[in-house]
């Protein structure tokens, strides 16, 4: 069974239709990366992944175990985290909070887990440090530790390599395909950066409010749709 | 000096305003961390406007003042925040309207009825004899409720001040705890506007927040101390009051000031000497 089974999805934002009759699914261990122009409803789309918004048709099914409040979401980055004054270690326990429920505190098994994801991101050494200190890379890092915390089974992230250099954001594109096959965990990513999508994902969604694509990377590539969104992703690239 | 100040525990308005004071900067340092983080700080100064319409309309009534401004203002916050949240409207211009609003109101119903005096000059800056021993049995049951509430809730407090989305998403409800610290604030806010007066109210909310976060690197920090330096500054502010014989409000705001400024030039100095090592 499929982690997440979206059928004849239709999501609307303040009446107006954005994503209409959408049709997916994410199974165990893909990598799947949803592409598309600004204003395709990738988005809205996150929203309701995460249950933030209901569908006005269609519906989302969660499988295997997976329950909503346990996808691992990282956000793209807000203004309020600027100069928000909190510890690294701080933060990434905070993603714990789902498994807490009613009980206000957490225990010495979240913290181990904290710790655990902290060295698995290498940001160990900063978990004193102080979050609004660290650079962009760094951020995103304490971000993932964070979303893993809240998560056995997906990651869902957001636009992740948004303002990150070259070479920081080649390092997260390997961690980030390190956890996908080292821990079978599967990856939902949304992403502008077309070229480096196809290097990792094993399912593209190309979204333009339907999905113009669903399938395997490969099939892809030798798409109509595809072949004209790489190729503008080149002139872009 | 010392014996001036032992004087001053012989007066029972003095006892009353600083416990009262006390308390009441306990809860407001505790929600303003969250309320400066979340960029709602001027919801506070919102608030308290809308406490001195309520007031006067309550004096006007010959009612009871906290029986009237405790409602209206804890409605006024959760419409505040539901604005907020709403994107039509942005945030700070709503706040400006409602809290331009609630004043003229109650200036309206001050000069109908009474008209301005002494009262609207207490109300406006405060007034150090307002306290009651109402008031204290008031703030002692505010401040156990927002201790007690923030010890159980501070996780959730932490994440949803951190990252509202994240925290929606792994099942926090986010807008059942905004309407809590917007309740809790509202309650504050009525509690010490006598005291801080409705203009110097919000500073007891802002400053101690600012503060601490010039100096500490942790969230649980900025707590702890943003909760010792504002009950110390009124401590001071309100002793200052008493031995000089200035307005209780503007003294603390002007001792909140004075914490602002050594915290900054500490915190200065701490990141100085972090980039020399």
């Amino acid at each position: 069974m499929a982690l997440i089974k979206c059928e004849d999805l239709s999501i609307a934002y303040e009446g107006q239709t954005v994503v209409h009759d959408l049709s997916f699914e994410v199974g165990q261990a893909d990598y799947l990366c949803i592409v598309g122009e600004n204003g395709s409803g990738k988005s809205t789309l996150v929203k309701s992944l995460l249950g933030l918004k209901s569908p006005v048709k269609g519906c989302i099914t969660l499988g295997d175990g997976l329950k909503q409040n346990e996808i691992g979401y990282l956000p793209q980055q807000n203004d309020v985290q600027k100069d928000f004054p909190a510890s690294v270690y701080e933060v990434v326990l905070s993603g714990r909070l789902n498994s807490r429920g009613f009980r206000p505190f957490y225990t010495a098994a979240d913290k181990e887990k904290a710790r655990e994801n902290m060295e698995l991101l290498g940001i160990r050494d900063l978990e004193k440090q102080c979050f609004r200190d660290l650079s962009g890379g760094q951020k995103q890092r304490v971000l993932l530790a964070r979303a893993l915390c809240a998560t056995k089974k997906l990651l869902l992230l957001d636009e992740p390599v948004t303002g990150l250099d070259p070479i920081v954001t080649q390092e997260f594109y390997q961690l980030i395909n390190e956890i996908n096959k080292r821990s079978g965990i599967a990856v939902v990513m949304v992403s502008h950066d077309i070229e480096s999508t196809m290097e990792y994902a094993s399912h593209i969604l190309h979204l333009q409010e339907t999905a113009l694509f669903f399938g395997r990377a490969g099939e892809y590539k030798n798409s109509e749709v595809g072949k004209a969104f790489l190729k503008g992703g080149e002139y872009h690239g | 000096m010392a014996e001036k100040l032992i004087e001053m525990f012989s007066y029972p308005f003095m006892v009353r305003a600083i416990l009262v004071g006390s308390l009441v900067s306990l809860c407001s340092a505790l929600l303003g961390v969250s309320l400066v983080l979340k960029r709602y700080s001027m919801i506070g100064d919102g608030l308290s406007h809308v406490g001195f319409g309520a007031l006067a309309i309550a004096t006007a009534m010959n009612a009871a003042p906290l029986a009237v401004a405790i409602p209206i203002v804890i409605l006024a916050a959760v419409l505040l925040l539901r604005i907020s949240g709403n994107s039509k409207i942005k945030g700070d211009a709503a706040i400006a309207l409602i809290s331009t609003g609630a004043l003229a109101v109650g200036v309206m119903v001050i000069s109908m009825t009474t008209g301005m005096n002494t009262d609207v000059y207490n109300y406006m800056f405060g007034s150090i004899l307002a306290m009651s021993s109402g008031d204290v049995e008031l703030s002692i049951a505010l401040s156990a409720a927002v201790l007690i509430l923030y010890v159980i809730f501070y996780n959730k407090i932490f994440a949803i001040t951190f990252d509202e989305t994240f925290a929606q998403a792994t099942g926090v409800k986010a807008n059942l705890y905004n309407t809590l610290i917007a309740v809790l604030t509202a309650v504050t806010i009525v509690l010490g506007m006598r005291m801080m007066g409705a203009l110097l109210i919000s500073s007891l909310i802002i400053f101690p927040a600012l503060t601490s976060m010039r100096v500490c690197k942790t969230f649980k920090s900025v707590i702890i101390n943003s909760a010792i330096v504002s009950v110390i500054c009124l401590f001071v502010g309100i002793s200052i009051s008493y031995l000089c014989a200035t307005p209780a409000g503007a003294s603390v705001v002007i001792v909140n000031m004075g914490a602002l400024l050594v915290y900054t030039i500490a915190g200065g100095v701490k990141s100085g000497a972090l980039r020399k090592k």
